[in-house]
């Protein structure tokens, strides 16, 4: 317990001296996310500055072994650590899906190589990764997956396409489940593989979305060669490796949203409201709404601290990301509705300085997507009913 | 901290589950009712009690209890919600023992702590006054009368007011209804000259009543707190009460959405079990989600409660907020998954959702406790 306290004296002490005041503000644009790899740019001096500090101290990913290039912080040191972070306001350095996603399937199911390979780069913010699972006819149903890749001596050749690959068009290298046995059931002939994004016959194609904006691309792989020394885990066995993944996946989609930091949304409502004499928001049933919201947001922060704390203690159920994954999306979409109703006719601007370039409304459309990205929330539910509740299956 | 429970918290939680599951299920409560018990709870099992260490939980060791903590409390009060015992738990142990241990002088903690620790003494917190928990608004009048004070006014909503030797009663003697200044506590003996109380046969079959304060004359020596400063600490004992509802019906809704699913597995339609049937799948998985988020709050403000009481009240309200609108969400799928037999008499699930509106319903509803979150985070 002393020590804890030590350590959390320390790690104040640290982030006080190292953590730029500019790093401290929540962040507005996409710009301000720094994501790593081959061609990275910092949007600003502070962001490069705190980037390689936490870089340096093996901070980008905390509770990863340090052999690997992370911080080596044991469960309740990372907790302290993160707790120090959001008291200051302090903005996560690096933001990766080697880090959300790759990194924790690498650690269980990955060779000694693949981890020395693979993720010290991830730590390190030298190689951004993405995301090959979704394909134009595996949805809901991803192990219908059709991408092809077939056995030519020491290497697979893989054809097929992707979609919904998230940043794809920036990404270095790519985590692709791929079908190497056809001849068996759907959920036996699958391998979870990895590959540069210069191999040649790989090309992405961005696509528009309602937002404007186009994070998610179709990717295309025509006679794309790969070692087989890159499948992570058995061969036709990588559905394994993809549901754990997910796993991570769902919890890290559970925590997006900018919740309990910044100003209180009824605060931000009458800004463009007003409030009446006793100070409360000029709008009765939307401040009911922003309550209820609230409450139910601090609920669901207790709900993921609470998460992680029984996966320490060994007594979460595995299938409970998916549980917070649907909360949390279904909750982050409501935050939106709310923020475009308190914007009022504010909101509705698409391109001008005053509104940022329409940030709220694009940001507010791209919560769309929160509840149907990583498994939607029907499906969810379904894992929930089935593995949880061990209700009978359809 | 770790927002689970430790390992003597667990024990805890299966010594009390144990006794109460074994002594005191759903048919306990059936059985008081259909007897029209006049005690309207077991004086036999609040012995047992007693001697498990239960009544005197929050009541210092100095003074004959355990001496723990809000989380405690707030296991013994989920257990005592899986099977809606009726119990003086809540009224003496928690609310009374949290009163007396936060307000009392030395004198009124050695005259009474040591008896609610033994089980002897029964305590009620007389607060309500309007068809709604308005604390602020309590405008019963205490008019200084020589050495004393004289009491007049209405109480309602008296958890156990029928059966208990000490009351604590919030009542006004300065300011007015809305004002923190001016409102003060007082520990009143209820057989003094001036009280009428009626027992009000409640729709949950649990123990409340009505109480007349009609110049009712009480000595300086029973105020508990300071004169017109009662608010901070009514309101300090009201939120270990509100976390210890709140953990009552996260209680209630576990074990109506356990039997729920039970249900929806043995149930046949259609010749198959209706759980089947991806409707209720997704609803019972909602309702799954729901529960759980719900106990994760009430820990948190539990926690809250042991760790920093004086700024427990947002996390108190997220929690009473949260376990209001999960149970009533309970209670109500309950019902409509076990069909036609949810609506009999015969099946326990209607006790569940009878208890789930009263417990809304104490010391502040979900719109409530939403409202004063709104209050404290300036909008």
């Amino acid at each position: 317990m002393a020590d804890l306290e030590k350590f959390r004296s320390e790690t104040r002490a640290w982030l006080e001296q190292n953590c730029p005041p500019e790093m401290r503000k929540p962040m507005t644009s996409d710009g301000d996310t720094f994501w790593g790899g081959r061609n990275a740019k910092f949007s600003s001096e502070p962001q490069r500055v705190w980037f390689e500090r936490m870089r340096d101290k093996g901070w980008t990913v905390p509770h990863w072994p340090k052999d690997y290039g992370g911080g080596g912080l044991d469960g309740e040191e990372a907790k302290i650590l993160r707790q120090e972070m959001t008291a200051i306001g302090a903005r996560q350095p690096l933001t990766s899906f080697g880090i959300s996603m790759l990194g924790p399937a690498l650690l269980k199911y990955g060779t000694e190589e693949q981890k020395r390979e693979h993720l010290p780069k991830i730590t390190a913010g030298l190689i951004r990764w993405c995301q090959g699972y979704s394909e134009p006819n595996a949805g809901s149903d991803l192990a219908s997956l059709q991408t092809r890749a077939e056995s030519d001596g020491d290497d697979f050749i893989i054809n097929g396409q992707k979609i919904w690959t998230s940043y794809a068009n920036y990404a270095d290298w790519i985590f692709c489940l791929v079908r190497t046995d056809p001849a068996a059931k759907k959920h036996d002939g699958i391998s979870f593989i990895l590959f540069d994004m210069t191999s040649k016959g790989v090309s992405t194609k961005p696509i528009l979305l309602i937002s404007g904006y186009s994070p998610f691309c179709e990717t295309f792989f025509e006679n794309v060669r790969v070692p087989k020394s890159h499948v992570v885990g058995t061969i036709n066995r990588g559905w394994d490796v993809a549901k754990y993944l997910l796993q991570h996946e769902r919890a890290m989609i559970s925590g997006m949203g900018e919740r309990g930091v910044g100003r209180p949304l009824g605060q931000i409502a009458a800004d463009s409201i007003g409030a009446d004499a006793q100070g409360r928001l000029d709008d009765a049933v939307l401040r009911s709404q922003i309550a209820s919201f609230e409450v139910d947001e601090a609920a669901l922060a207790a709900a993921a601290e609470r998460a992680v704390d029984l996966a320490k203690a060994g007594q979460a159920h595995p299938a409970f990301s998916s549980a917070m994954k649907y909360y949390g999306t279904e909750l982050n979409k409501r935050r939106y509705e709310i923020l475009m109703s308190a914007g009022g006719i504010d909101a509705l601007e698409w391109e001008s300085e005053r509104s940022r370039g329409g940030a709220r409304p694009r940001a507010w459309l791209r919560t769309k997507a929160n509840s149907i990205e990583g498994g939607t929330s029907e499906v969810m539910l379904g894992i929930v009913a089935k593995r949880i509740l061990d209700l009978p299956g359809a | 901290m770790a927002l689970i429970l430790t390992e003597e918290q667990s024990m805890l939680r299966d010594s009390a589950r144990g006794l109460i599951s074994d002594k005191a299920p759903v048919s306990h409560l059936r059985q008081l009712r259909d007897s029209k018990d006049e005690t309207g709870f077991s004086r036999e099992l609040w012995k047992t009690f007693a001697e498990m260490g239960f009544s005197g939980l929050l009541v210092s060791e100095q003074f004959g209890g355990s001496g723990l903590g809000a989380v405690e409390a707030g296991i013994v009060m989920e257990e005592i919600g899986r099977t809606l015992m009726p119990s003086p738990f809540l009224a003496t142990s928690v609310l009374a023992a949290s009163a007396l241990s936060r307000g009392g002088s030395e004198a009124q903690k050695a005259q009474h702590l040591p008896k609610i620790s033994d089980g002897s003494l029964l305590a009620a917190l007389a607060v309500d006054e309007g068809a709604k928990h308005r604390p602020l608004q309590t405008s019963m009048q205490a008019v200084r009368s020589g050495n004393g004070f004289k009491l007049t006014g209405d109480k309602a909503l008296v958890v156990d007011g029928h059966t208990a030797g000490l009351l604590i009663v919030a009542a006004r003697t300065a300011g007015s209804a809305g004002e923190k200044n001016g409102v003060t506590l007082f520990l009143v003996d209820p057989k003094a000259k001036g009280i009428a109380t009626e027992r009000t046969i409640m729709v949950d079959s649990h123990n409340a009543a009505r109480i007349v304060f009609d110049n009712v004359e009480v000595n300086a020596d029973s105020v508990l707190g300071e004169v017109d400063q009662g608010y901070p600490l009514l309101e300090g004992v009201l939120n270990v009460g509100r976390g210890a509802v709140a953990s009552e019906m996260v209680g209630l809704s576990e074990e109506v959405f356990g039997r729920t699913v039970t249900y929806l597995k043995e149930r046949k339609q259609f010749g198959k079990p209706i759980g089947e049937f991806q409707a209720l799948q997704h609803r019972a998985a909602q309702l799954y989600i729901d529960i759980e988020i719900t106990r994760a709050a009430v820990l948190k403000a539990l926690q809250a409660l042991d760790a920093d009481p004086a700024n427990a009240g947002s996390a108190v309200a997220v929690a009473k907020t949260r376990a209001g609108t999960t149970a009533t969400l309970a209670v109500q799928e309950g019902v409509q998954m076990h069909g036609g037999m949810g609506m009999t008499d015969q099946f326990d699930i209607g006790f569940f959702m009878k208890r789930a509106r009263v417990c809304q319903e104490l010391f502040g509803d979900s719109n409530f406790h939403a409202d004063q979150l709104a209050r404290a985070k300036g909008y």
